[in-house]
């Protein structure tokens, strides 16, 4: 599985990436979330709201700083 | 009736009656200096604190319905002057925190939005919104509120149809301009239950990250209220200065806070004498440039266009102080 926290670096996009990493400690999945903060390669992903949470290619969440638990469900 | 709604209801006056006999029974005295600072930051606080939440609630709830991608469809609707208006209009409820500013200004200009278009929605939106109007009405009256809001958004308009005239299509930062992606991401449907969880979760992130403004807002504005000399600020700020507009925008423009955080310092300037338009460019200056945001815009439009838009902003921002000093008599 392929998970990826897209952000600028502000304070809400930092909050998803933790949120997320606890997610995934949570579910006992052996992957590695990536930070992207690359404009360029956030782009392709046509998103304008950040945070954005990524998996396995397909935009799941955009906008919001999800709870771990959310980001659970979408794993 | 209307003037009960605005003292006491969003004024709060009977809370400032109440933290001075509480202050009074704890024996201080409120008309000392020192008392005097107590009372004013106490009762701002709590004052600001309880708009703020409020209205962030109804701010958010009505937000929901415009995340930036709805707002994109509704813009590329309208042509002309209209697409600039309808712009700096969602330009005040779409919400954005700073960082999505680029990700908005690329989705926007890569879905063929004309870069004028963009720009009054990213020059509203800073300046102009919903929890400043109900705020400036609490503290400045329904007036200046309507016309403070309508300022900004002619601000807005006028700004982005003279960068659209300019022709500055080139200035946009050359990733932006040949990425291919048009990738649309449909807006999730919500429920009513969503929304508020939303405007709730807006409410708590919200209040954390402009609670510390506000505290700073109002030290200063209690420090101004009872210990700056009113001849100090009338001199810089009144109507003994013909550059008090000017002065107090440029030092506004770094200048970064939130409008929540920038409202008390301007109360308690226009309670010393500064002029009306004076203040009103300050609040400008200060929410609508900020050395962070224009170091973000920077990475996707060049130099000449950041200097333009500056230099409008600028521009609008003196325009409307000096108007609003022209007719402050009208209004006060």
């Amino acid at each position: 599985m392929n998970i990826k926290v897209l952000g600028a670096g502000c304070k809400s996009c930092e909050a998803l990436l933790n949120a997320t990493n606890e997610a995934v400690a949570n579910k006992g999945i052996n992957t590695e979330v990536e930070y992207i903060t690359d404009m360029e390669k956030i782009m392709s992903y046509g998103v304008m709201s950040m945070p954005a949470l990524v998996v396995d290619g397909k935009v799941v969440s955009a906008g919001k700083v999800l709870k771990p638990k959310d980001i659970e469900k979408l794993l | 009736m209307g003037r009960f709604i605005q003292e006491q209801v969003l004024g709060m006056k009977w809370l400032n009656t109440l933290i001075g006999n509480l202050l009074t029974t704890l024996g201080v005295d409120i008309s000392s200096k020192i008392g005097g600072s107590v009372q004013f930051f106490l009762y701002d606080v709590i004052k600001i604190t309880v708009l703020l939440c409020i209205l962030i609630f109804g701010i958010s709830y009505i937000q929901s319905f415009f995340p930036p991608e709805r707002s994109r469809k509704i813009m590329g609707r309208f042509h002309g002057i209209g697409a600039n208006i309808v712009g700096a209009l969602l330009g005040t409820v779409t919400p954005f925190c700073s960082c999505s500013s680029i990700p908005i200004f690329m989705g926007f200009t890569s879905a063929g939005l004309p870069l004028g278009v963009t720009f009054s929605f990213l020059i509203s939106s800073p300046m102009v919104d919903l929890g400043s109007l109900v705020l400036l009405m609490s503290i400045f009256g329904t007036k200046i509120a309507i016309l403070y809001v309508v300022m900004g958004l002619v601000i807005a308009v006028i700004g982005g149809t003279v960068i659209e005239k300019l022709h500055m299509e080139d200035q946009v930062a050359d990733f932006i301009r040949n990425s291919q992606s048009s990738v649309d991401i449909e807006a999730p449907d919500l429920t009513a239950r969503d929304r508020a969880i939303y405007a709730k979760e807006q409410v708590v992130s919200t209040f954390k990250k402009v609670f510390p403004y506000i505290l700073i807002g109002v030290g200063i504005g209690a420090i101004i209220h009872n210990w700056i000399p009113e001849s100090w600020i009338e001199a810089v700020l009144g109507s003994n200065n013909p550059f008090g507009v000017i002065l107090a925008t440029l030092v506004g423009v770094p200048m970064y806070a939130d409008i929540f955080g920038t409202i008390p310092v301007a109360e308690a300037l226009l309670s010393k004498g500064a002029l009306l338009g004076t203040i009103l460019s300050f609040m400008m200056a200060v929410t609508t440039l900020s050395l962070p945001s224009l170091i973000m815009l920077k990475k996707a439009i060049k130099p000449k266009l950041l200097g333009t838009f500056i230099a409008i902003c600028i521009a609008g921002i003196i325009i409307v102080g000096y108007g609003f000093n022209a007719i402050a008599y009208l209004l006060v």
